[in-house]
């Protein structure tokens, strides 16, 4: 079931060109409408799933109540760990979902964006103490 | 259905970023990428460094099935869904990249002046590959989810923190791209 979810995603990855550096590129440029429609059109839909499944009560397939993490209140790590992912994704031009479509596609400079990441991830575990949150 | 060899325009994307969010909610799961690099850090033995690794990875079994399934799907998406690889980016675009020496901005997946497995040679690739990772991983996990997890589940359930994060992976790509690429290209 999850691995059908997971080529989906990839898939969609894909075709889609939300794996494409240039595509990441030419939205921070604000020269295309297809990220932000993309974006945009999961939202809206998102977003009345979401409501749906709380006012009606919606069980999982597994008969179990959906539970949505509020997540913490906070300014500072939102926002600094924003732009540092921000800085991130427009360099690589890969979110953590695409890069591993990515290899998939046979680009395998690719790993080397999974691999430091995994470091930063690591990193960032062992400073979480010292760091604004 | 000639149409699923093109790319697939954003009011079909969208809408099957949402599904698989559905997909995941009704088997109890979250959508979130990122979480899975946190996952691999634990299966590394990084709890014996740093509390945070300290939690039960296999709970976490079923995200990393999903991004194998995300690389099958890059496999399955590239060779038997597409015939012509480049993505039609605006023109401008094009002429900005150019500038900048991205020469197979418009004829390619990813600009091959990064990304062509020759290029793995180059210093400064290696240098722009590892330096983007590790601000995609450390930035994703400081702010508690990438582009998954907050522009997409966080703001579907209407959360104030994920419209902090995403205005913050805003100001972060907007500066990379107008005054830090002049620098680094």
């Amino acid at each position: 079931m999850y691995l059908f979810i997971g080529i989906l995603f990839g898939i969609t990855m894909f075709k889609s060109e939300a794996a494409s550096w240039f595509r990441i590129y030419e939205m921070f440029k604000f020269e295309s409408f297809h990220m932000y429609g993309i974006i945009g059109s999961a939202l809206a839909i998102g977003i009345i799933v979401v409501q749906m499944i709380k006012r009606f009560k919606i069980k999982s397939f597994y008969g179990e109540e959906i539970n949505f993490n509020p997540k913490e209140k906070s300014l500072s790590r939102y926002i600094i760990g924003g732009i540092i992912f921000g800085l991130g994704w427009a360099l690589a031009g890969a979110c953590p979902g695409p890069m591993f479509t990515l290899i998939g596609v046979g680009y395998f400079p690719i790993i080397i964006v999974i691999i430091s990441s995994i470091i930063g991830t690591f990193i960032y575990g062992l400073l979480r103490e010292k760091l604004p949150h | 259905m000639n149409w699923i060899f093109e790319p697939w325009p954003w009011y079909i994307s969208g809408p099957m970023i949402a599904f698989i969010m559905f997909l995941l909610l009704m088997s109890g799961k979250n959508f979130g990428m990122s979480a899975n690099l946190r996952t691999i850090c634990t299966i590394c033995g990084a709890g014996n460094k740093a509390n945070f690794f300290n939690f039960d990875w296999k709970s976490q079994k079923w995200n990393l099935v999903v991004i194998i399934g995300a690389v099958i799907g890059g496999y399955i998406g590239s060779y038997y869904l597409t015939t012509d690889m480049a993505v039609a980016i605006n023109p401008d675009t094009i002429n900005d990249l150019n500038i900048l020496g991205f020469m197979s901005a418009g004829k390619s997946y990813l600009p091959d002046e990064i990304f062509d497995n020759s290029s793995l040679f180059k210093v400064k690739n290696i240098l722009i590959l590892s330096i983007g990772g590790f601000l995609v991983g450390f930035g994703a996990r400081y702010a508690g989810g990438c582009t998954s997890g907050h522009a997409i589940s966080g703001l579907s359930d209407l959360q104030l923190p994920s419209l902090i994060a995403v205005i913050g992976f805003f100001i972060g790509g907007l500066t990379m791209i107008h005054f830090l690429f002049p620098l680094i290209f």
